[in-house]
Parts: C-alpha cells; structure tokens; sequence
C-alpha cells in the first residue's frame, strides 16, 4: 500500500478503485464546517474580542467563580460515586448470574435515552422534602433537593453509564486463566481480585471517569430542577450562561463558556492520551 | 478442552470466584444502587403522570400549546435525523474506505460537540445569529430570523446530534475493510450500484442502531435548544421545554403527562436498541461504547 508519487511529493491520500471520495469528503467537511467549527469559532472570536483584562474581570466575579467550582467540584464528586458504583455494576453484570441481570443491564444506558428535562423533574419529585426519597433523607435530618447535594445526584444520574460501558467490555477480556494462576499461586482471593484482575480495569476505570466527570459539568437540564439555582450556593456554571443570555450579557456568557469549553478540551486530550495509552498495553481494546 | 484428558480432581468453587454470601452482596448492592437511581425515577415519570387519572393525563394533551410542542418536536427531528444519516454514512465511506491525511483530526472533530456542554452548543449560534451577534444586523436588515425561532432549534439540535450516526457507522466500516466494494467494482458495478447494494446492506443494523440513539437526542435535547429557543409559547416550544414551562407553573400533572410521552419514547428507544445488540451483535462495531 505504497503512496503514489506524483513528482516529488506524496499525495495526501492513498491510490484506491473505490469512487466518490471528493464528494463524502467534501460533504463531511462541509457539514462539519458549518454546523460545529463556524459556530465554535465564532465563540473563540467573541472571547478574543474581550481583551484579556475585560476576560479576568468578568472570570473572577464571585457569582462566576461560585458557579464554576459548583459545577467542576460536583461533577468530580460524581464522578468518583460513579467510578466506583459504576465498577461495581460493571463487575456484578460481567461475573455473576442472577434473575433480572438482563433488565438492569439495559436499564445502564437509560440516562443516554431519557431527556435531561425528564430526569430533572423526576429526580426533583423523588428528593423534595415531599418525595419518596427526599421524605426519607428528612426524617434524618438531611436536605437534598435545593443544595449543591442534589446536583451531585443528578450528576450521578446522568454520568454512570459512562463508567459501566467503558468498564464492562474490559472486564469481559480479562482471561480466566491468569485468575487461576494467581490463585494456585496461593493467592487469596481478595489479593487476585486488586492485583491481578483491577489493574487490567484501571486505565478504563480512568477512561469512565473522565468521560462522566466531562459529561457532568456541561450537564443543565437534569440539574437546574432540583438544584433550586440559588446563586452562590447551588448555581450551576451552564446556567450562569444562560441567565447571563437573558441579561443580554453576551460578554459574560462568553467568558464562562470559553473557560468550561477550554477545561473541556483539556480533558478530550487527556481522555484521548489515556486511550492510546490503554491501547498500548493492552492491545488493540 | 484438555479437562477430559487429564483426571482433574473436582475443582473448589471459590479458587476462582466469590463466595455465596460475597457475591449475594455484591449484587444486593448493584440492585438497590441500579433500582434507586435509575429505575425510581422512571417510575416516578409514570405514577406522577397517571396519578390523577386517565383523564386529567389525557386532558393534558388537548391542550394547543402542548400539541404544537409535540408537533415542533416531531418536526425538529424529521430535519436532524436525516441530516445526521447523510453527513453520518458521507463522513464514514470517506474515513474507512480512503487513506488520507488529517483523518485522525477528522475523526476527533466529528466526536467534539460530545464534549461541548449543551448551552455551550446553544450559545454558539446565539452569538452567531442573534440581536447582537456577527450576522445579526445582516439577518435582521434581511428580515430572516434564526435565533428564538424553529431554524435556530434545528440548528442546535443537529449540533448535539451531530457525531451520533458516523460514530457507530465508521468503526464498523473500519472493520470491514474494502475488499468487497473493491471486488463489485472489478465486476463492473457503479459506485453508487456498489454503495446500495454492498456497503449498505453490511451496515444496516448499525446504521439504525445509531439513528434510534441520534432521534431520541433530537426529540429529548433540552438544555442547546432552550438557549436558542426564546420560549414562545405554541410557536418555538419543543416537548422538553415544554415540560419545564408547565413545571415552573406548578403544573405538575400536565408536566409529567408530557414526560411520560418522552419516557416512553427512551423505553422503546432501549428495548429497540437492546434487541439490536443481542440479535446483530456481530453486526454492530461499537455497541458497548457510546
């Protein structure tokens, strides 16, 4: 499969009899171009246009600065809840039999078919002081619903599925046989588990992470209705953007979203890094 | 295979499992986290709706704003869903068929509106095509409106949706290689002969696969669309928004009578999907990853 050299450079792409490769390309493009970097660019533009001293300014309002560590200190915690009931979901699907395993092994992906707006007014009805859950959490004298623990529910919510698919097909690969060498190895059984078979788990354990910790803090519609969006204290950073929309405020929403976009990016490249990396030691994945 | 050949003594259980009592509490704990947080409030959907009777649910849906917001939706996603199949099976051929420079660019550009939070995706067409944003005054001077009006929802809800088809179709496609297009084009058929009736027939099951995930994003998309949608009540309302305009007015009932419409369309979405992947596992590259 050698290049075709045209002169002396390379052309940019391979010779092949297969037809129609300008016009995908070019519609693929085209589409890409307009629907998402035009759009996005024209956010990176209207950053720019603050200038750097507007940009700290509008960053460092306390409102700004509340909702920003709101929504990524949340999201984290989430995150964390979700790596390790997520591996333990992913564990108990992947290993053991038991009636109903094929239900709850579908119901995992729920959150990525249910609207947020659906979630969100459920997850308010089940944790108000009123609701089945919330009722509960009263009588021992905790508030969930309208405090920053309410966010971090439907965070949790919204972001495990992302640990139980990353996790499951990894766990599913994991050969049999080097469990039983441990174990004739004399290994107990708790030893196996946490230094034998978690390790092959961990880079994806990672991998769920990140993906739910990125999903979580861009995450609006399951959270504004039990977060009760008092500012400062249960205002989540998306809808900072949006109130600052209906203030006409372009210049505030901008610089909130170009700092949740930036934090964003860095974690796709992270999350990318760490594919390769699992990919790397323990082929193709 | 070599058991029956060596005289193996009848091996311990728990040398490579959990014990019975572990395991039980294991999964104890997987059911009540897995019942708790995903299935309550799925149930709490339908008995909110149906709480008080047949009729006040029904009721909920005589109401015009309610049903041009079901329209509206049902609209949106006729315009997305389409789209995403064109751009979906366009972008895949030319990433798994060709060898190209910058594909790994490529392929991480289609993936990014995953990682744009949803009113991030709103926005961006707000300062785009809003009062105050770059074509703004052109489209006013025009008298075109985008942002608080159906072209804007549309817009943002094929941004959100964007990455759905390709993402299932191109691993697969990948898999596939091109020896079969290759051979149909050596026997003499067109391109497009050879598109119809090779690649697409080898792609069906994934193709669907990602078009039931993309069309319940389009349908349920609430926090992208909201941004651009300007609340106008019976005009620009989608189901989601919907949903939160009757939730504000402590409507409860109407609120849920409307969200169990979109509920039961993430079951049948799950079930439909569920299928999918125990029927044509073999079928469907990426069905454990999303």
């Amino acid at each position: 499969m050698a290049f075709t050299l045209l002169g002396r450079g390379k052309t940019l792409r391979e010779a092949s009899v297969i037809p129609g490769f300008g016009l995908t390309l070019g519609f693929a493009l085209l589409g890409l171009g307009l629907i998402v970097l035009i759009p996005l660019a024209a956010l990176a533009l209207r950053a720019a246009s603050i200038g750097p001293a507007g940009f700290i300014a509008i960053a460092s309002e306390p409102r700004v600065l509340a909702a920003l560590q709101l929504s990524f200190g949340a999201a984290l915690i989430a995150a964390g809840v979700n790596a390790v009931f997520g591996l333990l979901v992913a564990w108990v699907l992947v290993r053991y039999d038991f009636p109903g395993k094929r239900l709850l092994d579908a119901a995992v992906d729920l959150p990525f078919a249910l609207p947020t707006a659906v979630a969100g007014i459920a997850l308010a009805a089940i944790y108000a002081p009123n609701g089945p859950l919330g009722g509960l959490a009263a009588l021992l004298g905790l508030k969930v619903a309208f405090t920053p623990a309410g966010v971090v529910l439907a965070l949790i919510f919204i972001g495990l599925p992302f640990v139980v698919r990353t996790v499951q097909p990894v766990l599913e690969e994991v050969e049999r046989d080097i469990e039983e060498a441990s174990a004739l190895l004399g290994a107990s059984r708790l030893r196996t588990v946490f230094s034998v078979i978690l390790p092959h788990v961990y880079p994806a354990l990672l991998t769920g992470f990140a993906l739910a910790f990125a999903r979580a803090v861009g995450e609006y519609g399951s959270v504004i209705f039990i977060a009760g969006n008092i500012p400062m204290v249960s205002e989540i950073a998306p809808l900072l953007i949006v109130i600052k929309l209906e203030e006409f405020d372009y210049a505030g929403a901008t610089v909130i979203a170009s700092l949740m976009l930036s934090l964003s990016f860095a974690l796709l490249f992270i999350i990318n890094a760490l594919q390769g990396w699992q990919r790397k030691r323990f082929g193709n994945v | 295979m070599s058991e029956a050949a060596y005289p193996v003594r009848p091996q311990r259980r728990s040398e490579i499992g959990e014990g019975g009592i572990i395991q039980w509490l294991l999964v104890t704990v997987a059911v009540v986290f897995l019942t708790s947080v995903l299935l309550l409030p799925l149930a709490v959907v339908f008995g909110e709706g149906l709480r008080k009777g047949w009729e006040t649910f029904f009721a909920a849906f005589t109401e015009p704003d309610t049903l041009a917001a079901v329209r509206l939706t049902l609209l949106v996603a006729a315009i997305a869903v389409p789209f995403n199949i064109v751009f979906g099976l366009a972008a895949s051929w030319a990433i798994s068929k060709f060898e190209f420079v910058g594909k790994n660019l490529l392929l991480t550009l289609i993936d990014l509106p995953f990682s744009v939070s949803p009113v991030i995706s709103g926005l961006v067409f707000v300062l785009l095509f809003g009062a105050q944003g770059w074509l703004g005054p052109w489209l006013e001077a025009h008298d075109l409106k985008i942002i608080f009006a159906v072209p804007g929802i549309v817009l943002a809800t094929v941004f959100v949706t964007f990455p759905f088809v390709a993402r299932e179709l191109i691993p697969l496609m990948q898999a596939q290689g091109t020896s079969e297009e290759e051979a149909a084009l050596t026997l003499g058929a067109s391109g497009w002969h050879t598109f119809r009736h090779v690649t697409l027939p080898n792609v069906k099951w994934a193709l669907l696969y990602g078009v039931l995930l993309c069309n319940a994003r389009a349908m349920g998309e609430f926090g992208a669309v909201s941004v651009v949608s300007g609340h106008i009540r019976g005009l620009t309302n989608t189901m989601p928004l919907q949903i939160e305009i009757l939730y504000n007015e402590y409507n409860f009932t109407a609120a849920f009578a409307v969200a169990t419409l979109l509920a039961a369309l993430a079951l049948l979405t799950l079930v439909l999907k569920s299928l999918l992947e125990w029927r044509f596992a073999g079928e469907l590259a990426a069905t454990k990853r999303h």
